[in-house]
């Protein structure tokens, strides 16, 4: 089993979730999140005094599959999410050692 | 002073009583002003120590304020506080406004909220870092010992005075609404106090946002509107120089606005909200003194170049290392300073202005250097005196029970230490609860 996680742009969010949905995904996770990457942040001005903001809004999208699904998943991701503009973000993959759903107690790729 | 026969004017009892209420509003609005400033976790401090400054001077200055400020004893300095403790003895006849026919303690709450907004706007340079009992302790004594006596000094037959000695000498200073005796009085003290308490941890290098930019915007409306009563008010009647005050209260501060985004847009490259917000105050802060004396043609100068003076003022702090956290000096001061000497160069008394018996029109309408020279001498009074004795007070209470919050407190946020609340719900904060009854 793999876990699937993706940081993307907000505004790219529903478009993420339909990609994952024709391919096939039952549940996904969203948070917010912030962080930079290659971008930097920004810079805002109060009263003359200039404060960079390092850190930029983005949301995270995790969800776990089976490690077949897993390259299908992260593509899905990429082509929704991406602008091809400086802070599409970025998605990986790790594996997971186990699953257990909380309703049944079932263990393993059931439980997915 | 005392008239023998005191006949009531209804219309200008109903406008003063209006006036009061709207200047009242201006400290709750001060407070959402600089609440918005700070970050999420001193915001109820910031507002608190308005509404602290409130409740204290309210009660203060009908104890022994209004009689040691306006009571007919007094010298070239400051009244009697006893003469009229808890306003025992005064009588319409012998109130400030009983040429208006306005009872006296209508008097007594007007000038009670200029008293309450002078004090609450010094705790904009102290944000953040500063004990709340002290400044408790801090707002009863200034009250009594700088802002009553400067109040004397210029509104209340004191040495500043139409009848004072500023005026036989050289020309009687014009403030009509509180261009020393609020603004320059509270930039100087917010200056020493800033000095006093040092810089906060991390300034000049961390980023401090304001948390909430709309209600420095809501502050700067209630401001503006309250504001009316701050100048209009000051004629101590509903008439044509109220009206004139009210004209000018509202064009030199539209004018502060556009010039302090200009500014802004020029050196900054963008206008910004926290930008409108203070032009309006500090075009307001301008045309306090000079509301009633200058025509429109000076109100809008006058407001222009204080939106320019004040947009670069802000930036002194940082050359000298001072943390005037929200800019008491940059505005208030500053402000404050600039309408108090663009008088000496724009009063006249035509278009419905008016200034006191023994002062003279501005260098620009024919009246020479007189009028600017005594609005010097007024300006120079008021910051060595407020900045002085505000040094000594600080100074007192810093050895005593001591000025400043710990640095772990500073850090974790004051609202918590201090006031034990937070003023916003965070995901993840659970609490229980437990009933004090």
């Amino acid at each position: 089993m793999k876990l699937v996680t993706g940081i993307i742009q907000p505004h790219r969010l529903d478009e993420v979730k339909a990609a994952l949905e024709a391919a096939g995904v039952h549940g996904i996770t969203v948070s917010e999140a912030s962080g930079y990457g290659r971008q930097r942040g920004h810079t805002e001005v109060y009263r003359g005094a200039e404060y960079t903001v390092d850190l930029v809004p983005k949301v995270r999208v995790e969800v776990l599959v089976t490690a077949e699904e897993a390259p299908r998943v992260t593509d899905a991701i990429i082509g929704a999410a991406q602008t091809g503009k400086i802070g599409d973000g970025k998605v990986w993959t790790v594996a997971v050692d186990d699953v257990a759903r909380v309703r049944t107690g079932e263990h393993g790729p059931e439980a997915l | 002073m005392a008239m023998s026969e005191f006949a009531l004017d209804s219309g200008n009892t109903a406008w003063m009583l209006t006036a009061s209420a709207l200047v009242l509003l201006m400290t709750p609005g001060l407070a959402f002003f600089y609440g918005g400033m700070v970050r999420t976790k001193s915001v109820l401090n910031m507002m608190m120590m308005s509404f602290g400054a409130l409740g204290l001077v309210g009660v203060i200055w009908v104890l022994w304020g209004y009689s040691a400020a306006f009571g007919t004893q007094g010298n070239a300095f400051v009244g009697n506080p006893f003469q009229y403790f808890g306003l025992v003895g005064l009588t319409d006849q012998n109130s400030i406004m009983a040429a208006s026919g306005v009872p006296a303690l209508v008097a007594v709450v007007f000038q009670a909220t200029f008293a309450i907004i002078t004090v609450a706007l010094i705790s904009g340079s102290i944000a953040d870092r500063t004990k709340f009992s002290a400044w408790m302790v801090f707002s009863g004594i200034w009250l009594t010992i700088v802002y009553v006596p400067i109040a004397h000094m210029v509104w209340g037959g004191g040495f500043e005075s139409p009848t004072g000695w500023v005026a036989q000498h050289i020309s009687a200073p014009i403030d009509f609404a509180g261009g020393t005796v609020v603004h320059i009085n509270a930039g100087a003290a917010g200056l020493a106090l800033a000095l006093l308490l040092g810089v906060r941890k991390g300034f000049g290098k961390e980023p401090m946002r304001p948390h909430n930019l709309p209600f420095v915007m809501l502050g700067a409306a209630l401001l503006w509107f309250g504001w009316f009563g701050f100048n209009a008010g000051s004629e101590f009647a509903a008439d044509g120089v109220a009206g004139r005050a009210w004209l000018n209260t509202m064009v030199a501060t539209c004018m502060a606005m556009l010039t302090w985004l200009a500014t802004e847009k020029i050196r900054d490259g963008h206008a910004t909200s926290l930008g409108a917000a203070s032009g309006v105050v500090a075009g307001l802060v301008a045309i306090t003194p000079a509301a009633s004396s200058v025509d429109s043609f000076g109100a809008i100068a006058i407001g222009g170049i204080a939106g320019v003076l004040c947009a670069l003022a802000i930036g002194l702090k940082y050359k000298f290392g001072y943390d005037d956290s929200l800019d008491v000096v940059g505005v208030h001061l500053v402000g404050g300073i600039t309408g108090t000497l663009l008088i000496g160069f724009f009063a006249t008394h035509h278009q419905s202005a008016w200034y006191p018996d023994g002062a003279s029109d501005g260098l620009l309408y024919g009246g020479g250097f007189k009028q600017l020279g005594a609005q010097a001498v007024a300006a120079v009074i008021a910051v060595t005196y407020s900045f002085v004795v505000t040094i000594l007070i600080g100074l007192a209470i810093k050895k005593t029970m001591g000025l400043r919050t710990s640095e772990e407190v500073e850090v974790s946020g004051v609202d918590l230490a201090i006031h034990g609340e937070t003023a916003y719900e965070t995901i993840g904060s659970r609490a229980t609860m437990e009933v004090n009854a």
